[in-house]
């Protein structure tokens, strides 16, 4: 049952991960990434992450998408042209993709990526939000406090970046 | 039964997407977004391995790395804005002007 749920994701993820970089219009593109962006949530759904998910949900679809779409807006891209869409660039661009998808291939089925046989237990797993909070509080608080540093200076910095010079009125 | 396979197949193929997207397109906002696709894999990849390992400092990575590639999109598209102010494109090649 799990794995029905997994290949649905999967294939509605990478369908959509397709649609991004092949539609002809910005808004599109963006609407697909969302879609792309809930799959990747109900994949986190079935690690037994639900706190991830949700924090995927808020931030990702909820924040940084309305940012591209605001971005779409005020850049005014229309629709392109199949010749517009790609870069001179992209022969070479393929033949690295494919040498790129052939390496990762051999790396993936030649059973070296293994992890030691899971210890987990769905006991554990169920209390895992709980585990997470508790771990930020603690031991990972001078990371937590840097990224929220980080953040106000994302903030300030997208602020100063686009602030227009105020035209100076006598 | 799911295994550590099948998610990585699927965040190696959503990697793929997105590498292609960066490099074969010319609107940078679909480069950005094909960065999202990109930090999605990576985050898939984290939390399937703190899921099959049973540790959970993997699913705290995923957490920084939302922030962070949050912090990333905001300054990346203010950039993009004054950018396109600057030079009223929004092509990656035509964006030349650095060049000496």
């Amino acid at each position: 049952m799990e794995q029905v749920f997994f290949y649905i994701f999967a294939v509605v993820a990478v369908a959509s991960a397709i649609a991004v970089i092949t539609a002809r219009s910005a808004v599109h593109s963006a609407f697909f990434l969302v879609i792309c962006l809930l799959q990747v949530a109900a994949v986190f759904v079935l690690l037994r992450f639900p706190f991830l998910a949700a924090v995927q949900v808020f931030i990702y679809v909820g924040a940084v998408m309305v940012l591209f779409l605001f971005a779409v807006m005020v850049l005014d891209v229309g629709r392109e042209t199949f010749g517009e869409r790609l870069h001179s660039q992209s022969i070479p661009a393929v033949l690295t993709l494919a040498v790129l998808f052939v390496m990762m291939g051999l790396l993936m089925f030649s059973g070296k990526v293994t992890v030691p046989g899971g210890p987990y237990s769905e006991a554990a797993l169920a209390r895992n939000t709980e585990i997470i909070g508790r771990a930020l509080y603690t031991k990972y608080i001078y990371p937590f406090e840097v990224v929220s540093v980080l953040l106000l200076i994302a903030l300030i910095g997208a602020v100063a970046l686009v602030m227009r010079e105020r035209v100076k009125v006598k | 039964m799911l295994t550590l396979t099948h998610f990585l197949i699927l965040s190696f193929l959503l990697f793929l997407i997105g590498v292609a997207g960066v490099l074969i397109r010319r609107n940078i906002l679909i480069v950005l977004m094909s960065l999202e696709l990109i930090f999605n894999a990576v985050n898939i990849v984290l939390a399937a391995f703190s899921y099959y390992t049973g540790n959970l400092n993997g699913t705290i990575f995923v957490v920084f790395n939302i922030t962070v590639a949050a912090a990333e999109v905001a300054i990346g598209l203010a950039i993009l804005v004054c950018v396109y102010r600057r030079s009223q494109t929004v092509y990656v090649d035509e964006m030349d002007e650095m060049r000496g």
